[in-house]
């Protein structure tokens, strides 16, 4: 059941891809503790228990990293919103490890194969805003990553990385690993607390923000998988080794786990340099389009992102760059949709998606989505009605950016409002001739 | 306050709801067990109410109306709150299931490498819809979103099995291992 991994396999030189490097240096899954440890496992987590929390914090607020999970938020601002201070009391640390964005398998693939390093991450992160307890907010579906989460998390208590008086430091930190039970609004943050407290995933009103009232009510960071297994390597080489990573290819540091899926020849994984082009990671490393197909447009980052067309192949994929070209870089992992697909069949398949998966606390969301969705299935039928595209797109304004309670609706009519607008004719298409 | 009223007051709400044989409806003693244990996990004990509910699937495939009660009893909670968490979270099932769960991925993923014909070929070979599970009990068949594998898609997990690059032409051979 192992990843489709292709990262780097020949990169067995110094650290320049921090998130896959213990893996090909092994060459296989990083499962027992020696392993990791010989790879310089927790030597992180060691070196920054000697420092202060403010001190860890700093390095990574000066590395620049940005959230894995989508949005882009720069991690060190995230956690420099937490309190710090003796009287603070409880505060947690989630990982929010609910990967379900449809076209995302990167943080299925880092749990499986190096289970310690999000455990120590988490140890180290703990340390830096003042966490004495953290969970791992896993989707039920990852069977394969709660056994190894849960075998990792064992080891690194009895070698004394979790626990009371981790490494002789004073710092307690304990860890567990809640798996969920479907809905792919738990990977909102305020809907993934509500989950954790064992509540309906609906999302909570902003502000209070969870660094001050998230879990419990306590203060609360949550953070991606693939953002926290970067604070190891930041915390082990510094903040500047971690912003040369990306070569010069984008203002971003770090590498990032790109990814492809739809029908090109080769799909998986790739850690790159952040930045790196689209056309490098389809072209070079996916091997381009499936034989006899072309590429119509793709996704650069999961459903919830508007569509990019071939003229966008050369871009450096980094968070400001795709999001000028009218889209978002997500999770990353691109989606490349040929040219024998019908795009209204592709679109219809998004949104039924959305529709599904909406919480259904707030009205635009909870209607709008069905609508959206029934308007789509006429049009796909060639049955749809004259003002059927006005429609459409009446509704990626009615649920868009501001209107609705979260980000679920606004995200469901990124891909609806790029195919109207790439694809005019196809939506034409379907529309009935009038009487 | 009169001994008939309070314990008029303190019939626990789990007593009143009826079973199939008549009998008042129990958490096996394990299951029971489990429960306690996973609510240690949480600063409050509604937090463990999916682990609950996934504890009784577990043991008896689904959760019936009895057990919506006493998890509610277990966690000091309503059992209104209990059903609304069941309700929302589809891999909770609230009617009977068959001895295999088989959850398709429908998403964009897999529909662009050929959900369509598994999803066809699923139900002509299961005789059943979506939603539905075969006359022997057998299977029950539910479509699920994105499972985190588009680069080996279609994908579809029975129970706790994920398999990859599924088509109608080795379904057959990946439903056999299920009897």
């Amino acid at each position: 059941m192992s990843s489709n991994v292709n990262v780097g396999l020949t990169n067995v030189g110094p650290e320049t891809h921090p998130l896959t490097w213990r893996y090909t240096r092994a060459g296989k899954a990083v499962l027992d503790i020696q392993e990791y440890e010989a790879l310089e496992g927790y030597s992180a987590l060691k070196k920054a228990l000697a420092m202060a929390q403010t001190d860890v914090q700093a390095e990574v607020k000066a590395s620049n990293l940005r959230g894995r999970g989508g949005a882009g938020f720069p991690t060190g601002v995230k956690w420099s919103l937490i309190p710090m201070g003796p009287d603070v009391g409880q505060k947690y640390l989630v990982c929010n490890a609910d990967e379900m964005e449809p076209g995302t398998f990167k943080d299925r693939m880092l749990m499986e194969e190096l289970p310690h390093q999000l455990v120590e991450a988490m140890a180290l992160a703990a340390y830096a805003i003042g966490a004495s307890k953290g969970f791992i907010f896993l989707r039920g579906e990852y069977i394969l990553a709660a056994e190894r989460l849960n075998a990792a998390i064992d080891q690194a208590k009895a070698a004394g990385y979790l626990g009371e008086n981790i490494q002789g430091s004073g710092f307690n930190f304990e860890l567990f690993v809640h798996t969920g039970a479907g809905r792919y609004i738990c990977g909102e943050e305020t809907a993934l607390i509500n989950s954790l407290e064992g509540r309906r995933a609906n999302p909570r009103t902003k502000p209070p923000f969870p660094q001050l009232a998230g879990a419990w009510g306590k203060p609360t960071i949550v953070n991606n998988v693939e953002t926290l297994m970067n604070i190891p390597p930041i915390l082990l080489r510094g903040a500047e080794w971690f912003k040369g990573l990306s070569q010069g290819k984008s203002p971003d540091a770090g590498t990032k786990m790109y990814g492809i899926s739809g029908r090109a020849k080769i799909t998986g994984l790739w850690e790159l340099p952040i930045g790196t082009s689209c056309r490098e990671l389809l072209y070079t490393h996916g091997g381009g389009m499936a034989d006899g197909l072309e590429l119509a447009c793709w996704l650069p980052g999961g459903a919830s992102t508007d569509f990019l067309m071939p003229e966008h192949l050369d871009l450096p994929m980094d968070y400001d760059t795709i999001m000028k070209a009218g889209s978002r870089m997500g999770t990353a992992l691109i989606m490349v949709v040929d040219n024998k697909q019908n795009i209204v069949s592709v679109v219809r398949n998004l949104e039924q998606f959305f529709a599904r998966e909406s919480c259904g606390w707030c009205t635009p969301c909870r209607d709008g989505l069905p609508w959206t969705v029934k308007i789509l299935q006429a049009i796909e039928k060639g049955e749809g009605e004259p003002d059927d595209i006005d429609t459409l797109q009446q509704l990626t304004r009615f649920l868009g950016p501001g209107k609705t309670f979260c980000a679920h609706a606004p995200g469901a009519m990124e891909p609806l409002q790029s195919a109207l607008k790439y694809f005019p004719d196809a939506f034409k298409q379907g529309i009935r001739a009038e009487a | 306050m009169s001994t008939a009223n309070s314990s008029q007051s303190s019939t626990p709400y789990s007593a009143l709801i009826a079973t199939e044989n008549g009998a008042p409806f129990v958490l096996t003693e394990s299951e029971r067990h489990e429960i306690e244990h996973a609510i240690h996990h949480y600063e409050d004990p509604r937090a463990a109410s999916i682990d609950a509910l996934k504890i009784v699937q577990k043991h008896r495939r689904w959760v019936p109306d009895g057990a919506i009660a006493l998890i509610a009893e277990l966690l000091s909670i309503s059992a209104a709150d209990v059903e609304g968490v069941a309700t929302f979270y589809n891999r909770i099932y609230r009617q009977p299931v068959g001895r295999h769960v088989i959850i398709v991925c429908d998403s964009i993923g897999c529909f662009l490498t050929g959900f369509d014909e598994l999803y066809a070929a699923l139900q002509s070979t299961l005789g059943i819809q979506p939603g539905q599970t075969t006359a022997d009990d057998r299977f029950t068949l539910l479509p699920v979103c994105c499972l985190g594998a588009c680069d080996r898609g279609p994908v579809l997990m029975i129970n706790d099995d994920t398999h990859f690059n599924v088509s109608p032409s080795n379904l057959n051979q990946v439903l056999e291992q299920y009897i």
